[in-house]
């Protein structure tokens, strides 16, 4: 069985089509941002008080939102994972008072007071956390750091094995993904919180991997095709590696829509944010990635003889032993 | 059976015996993480400042001894920052200079106009406190922390250099843990010099409104214990700035009862302790006592005579209390207050929902990529799947063996190396058909397959453990279960991606004689 057998699509005539797709979907995605007042931020990072409780008896959510609304400041009340569970989380922003340590648990309190003082029924508290604004700075920082410093040295490791057009392109595929994310998780109202982020990073590192099979299959095809032009070359290789492409991506949505599914409100976020990731990257990769690496090449491919040997010498050095037949007639070629 | 196959299962067979022997009963061998165990995580800031201003403090105060030893003239000697004093009005600034050396090892002094001496402290020195002050309150804390029986806590400090990082699992007591964490428990036995008055007002005009430096005035309640009834007042005692007696001269502390029989802390005095105690109190027979706990008198009573090595602690207390109160003072005193950062609370019934949430997501993930690889590639699906299984296995093996914690994101990194782990057989896989294709046997197919694969899966995966490594030190808890978990995924399933799948190859084909196709 094969899916995708023998395709021969000219991806690459639709190279300036689909940068104009993404510049469109990653402005909107922009728009979307900067329209909400930048990226929504979960406590883990802004600071404040969530507080999930069950209660033993259904209350509707009328209920609590009238229970917490004499609180100060703004309260966010919702349920937290199925119907039937009378599970609610309610959040309160990060207030002034909170800003000394001892009193960072005021918040928490309100929201206990608030609802035994409202005569709701018993409740068991299922967890708290409070952020002090210190930590959510703190990490804020670090997470922008950890997203850029991964992708800096994604792209000099890919600079390293290939060529340095290569490295940009799939890094420019990368921040496509990152970016088209982040504009989902505005639009369907994920605040970001650490399990996205990890899911953003998990992505940086994902995307790139389809990226690196097709770069792969284009210096292997350099050697054969030697008289072909790169964008031919491109082309064939995407297609070639059209097939696999699609199932790894596939593989993976299939396990992390299980997780998506099955794996609890906690991790909810996370897999959404790698399942809009995973998409993106598929698509970015057959699109993104090899438009911008033929465009940043175009220049050093003529006389086509010069890349050639280019290649060639970059293939014996990156792959000792690794194929003796192919590797001998490289090395001729060179 | 071919020598090189033998060896390549023994080699297989060995590593999944090593690492189900590792994990086995996952039970008890693999560590969970508070958010599927439940308990509290805390994070704190040590007030470093304190520990500064107290070093500056008592530079003060001895320097003030030997001034006036020395009958250096001044107007004035003030702390004005944590780190810095200043003297003013100085008469003779080589006389004064000369006598106040003994700071300079600490303070480095700026000269200014009209006899003033700024004194600031050496920043080397500062950082040194600052250090010292925050190891001193991590080791405080987990003596507390160990006194409480929580199994397993985790007490550590975290970049930046000023925070620790408390976690207690199993607790659900937060309220009790932080204040036993948080109480600086600064014991201190002072001779009341004056009072009780009912204002502090009211101590100040005792010394016609100039209250000499060395003195300072302690709020505390009359008698609480004494009384039985009735609402404490506050009233003011006057004492002196630093402490004859302190909880550094603490040899234990346990609870007791007092005179009428109402929870108190009883505790002993270390030898040195006993001995200046017992001058301390002789020498002041018939005068008050005052016993402070963070600057608050707890009680103030009447010395009757000699006192060694033992003394009370009355007050108010619950049983509880005076348990709380007897462990902390054991513990030692902590070197400055604590600010409390962050708090995350997982109850055991969100952990255990958790957990099954999990492992349903888990399983399903699992049948789900299963059903499709032996839908896809036949009985070829059938060896990614030893594989994936292989792969899970050492996973939690390893995971088991390096002590690292299973978390809720570990749980999505465990389902993302099913996911993952299965695409490195895909590329494989397609690659041997495409050989297939060109028609050179099914062996040449496999063996090419495998070897144009290899580089491929190297840089992939370095690709993807390079963004678990940034991931690592970004986070956490939770997030550092997620990237050990990721990491140990990717790099086992180099191992049975390549060399466990291609054993399997090599295996079904070396029993034919004469392979025609294969089931792909």
């Amino acid at each position: 069985m094969q899916i995708l057998s023998n395709t021969n699509y000219n991806f690459i005539r639709w190279r300036w089509y689909a940068l104009a797709l993404s510049t469109l979907v990653i402005a909107a995605g922009l728009a979307i941002i900067i329209s909400r007042g930048g990226m929504p931020m979960g406590i883990d990072f802004s600071g404040g008080t969530i507080v999930v409780v069950k209660f033993d008896q259904p209350v509707s959510e009328q209920q609590v939102r009238a229970a917490v609304d004499p609180i100060a400041g703004e309260e966010v009340v919702q349920q937290y994972g199925d119907a039937g569970d009378n599970q609610w989380l309610i959040r309160l922003a990060q207030s002034q008072t909170s800003e000394q340590g001892t009193n960072l648990e005021v918040g928490s309190q309100q929201i206990l007071d608030a609802l035994t003082k409202a005569g709701l029924p018993s409740y068991e508290i299922l967890s708290r956390e409070i952020v002090g604004p210190v930590i959510g700075a703190d990490l804020q920082r670090r997470g922008v750091y950890a997203t850029l410093a991964s992708i800096l040295a994604i792209t000099v490791y890919i600079g390293f094995r290939f060529r340095f057009s290569f490295a940009i392109g799939a890094i420019a595929a990368t921040f496509h993904d990152i970016i088209v994310t982040l504009a989902f998780l505005v639009f369907f109202g994920y605040d970001l919180s650490l399990n996205i982020v990890a899911a953003l990073l998990t992505i940086t590192g994902y995307s790139v991997n389809d990226t690196i099979v097709i770069f792969d299959r284009v210096r292997e095809n350099m050697r054969s095709m030697r008289r072909d032009s790169l964008e031919h070359v491109v082309n064939v290789s995407v297609n070639q590696t059209l097939s696999r492409t699609i199932i790894t991506a596939g593989t993976t949505f299939l396990s992390v829509l299980s997780l998506y599914i099955f794996g609890g409100e906690v991790l909810r976020g996370f897999a959404f944010t790698m399942l809009v990731g995973i998409i993106s990257g598929t698509y970015s990769t057959v699109f993104i990635a090899s438009a911008i690496a033929i465009i940043l090449s175009q220049h050093k491919r003529s006389p086509a003889a010069s890349a050639q040997a280019a290649a060639g010498r970059s293939e014996a050095a990156a792959r000792p032993a690794a194929r003796p037949g192919r590797k001998s007639r490289g090395a001729k070629a060179s | 059976m071919n020598k090189n196959v033998r060896w390549k299962l023994i080699v297989i067979v060995g590593v999944v015996a090593l690492a189900v022997w590792a994990f086995y009963p996952p039970g008890q061998k693999v560590n969970l993480g508070l958010d599927l165990k439940g308990g509290v995580h805390l994070v704190m800031r040590v007030r470093t400042d304190e520990a500064l201003k107290i070093e500056t403090d008592t530079t003060v105060e001895r320097l003030r001894e030997t001034l006036s030893r020395a009958a250096v003239q001044y107007m004035g000697l003030e702390v004005t920052s944590p780190t810095e004093f200043v003297a003013t009005g100085v008469q003779n600034p080589q006389a004064f200079r000369q006598a106040a050396a003994e700071v300079d090892t600490v303070f480095s002094r700026t000269p200014g106009a009209g006899g003033r001496e700024t004194y600031t402290m050496r920043p080397n020195i500062a950082t040194q406190l600052r250090e010292e002050a925050v190891n001193q309150a991590l080791q405080t804390i987990e003596r507390r922390v160990n006194e409480l029986g929580v199994a397993e806590p985790i007490v550590a400090r975290q970049r930046p250099a000023d925070q620790i990082l408390v976690q207690l699992p199993g607790v659900t007591d937060v309220a009790r843990a932080k204040e036993i964490i948080r109480n600086t428990a600064i014991l201190e036995l002072k001779i009341v010099e004056m009072g009780p008055f009912p204002s502090e007002d009211a101590a100040r005009q005792a010394y016609n409104n100039t209250l000499p430096p060395d003195l300072i005035i302690v709020p505390g309640s009359e008698d609480v214990a004494g009384t039985g009834g009735g609402t404490p007042t506050t009233v003011y005692y006057v004492v002196r700035r630093v402490a004859g007696i302190t909880g550094r001269d603490l040899r234990t502390a346990r609870t007791s009862l007092d005179q009428n029989n109402l929870p108190a802390v009883g505790f002993t005095l270390s030898q040195d302790g006993a001995r200046r105690f017992g001058q301390l109190t002789e020498q002041n027979i018939n005068r008050r006592l005052a016993i402070i706990l963070d600057n608050r008198v707890f009680s103030a009573p009447t010395i009757q005579g000699r006192i060694t090595d033992e003394g009370q602690i009355t007050g108010a207390f619950t049983q509880q209390e005076a348990g709380d109160l007897a462990l902390v003072l054991r513990s030692g005193a902590l070197p400055a207050s604590l600010d409390f950062l962050e708090e995350r609370t997982v109850g055991p019934t969100l952990g255990a929902a958790s957990i099954r949430s999990g492992v349903a997501a888990s399983i399903a993930g699992l049948l789900m990529v299963v059903a499709f690889m032996m839908f896809y590639y036949k009985l070829t699906g059938l060896n990614a799947v030893i594989s994936i299984v292989i792969n899970l296995i050492i996973l939690l093996g390893m995971m088991a063996y390096l002590g690292a914690t299973m978390t809720l994101p570990g749980i999505a990194g465990f389902i993302l190396t099913i996911g993952m782990g299965v695409d490195s057989n895909v590329l494989i896989f397609e690659r041997i058909k495409e050989e297939l294709a060109t028609a050179k046997g099914v062996r040449a197919a496999v063996n090419a397959g495998f070897d144009r694969v290899w580089w491929t899966i190297v840089d992939t995966h370095v690709s993807s453990l390079i963004a678990a490594m940034f991931l690592f030190q970004f986070g956490t808890g939770p997030i550092r279960g997620f990237a050990t978990t990721l990491t140990i995924g990717l790099l086992s399933n180099v191992f049975t991606a390549v060399f466990v799948s291609r054993t399997v190859f090599e295996l079904v084909l070396g029993r034919r004689q004469q392979v025609q196709t294969l089931s792909i």
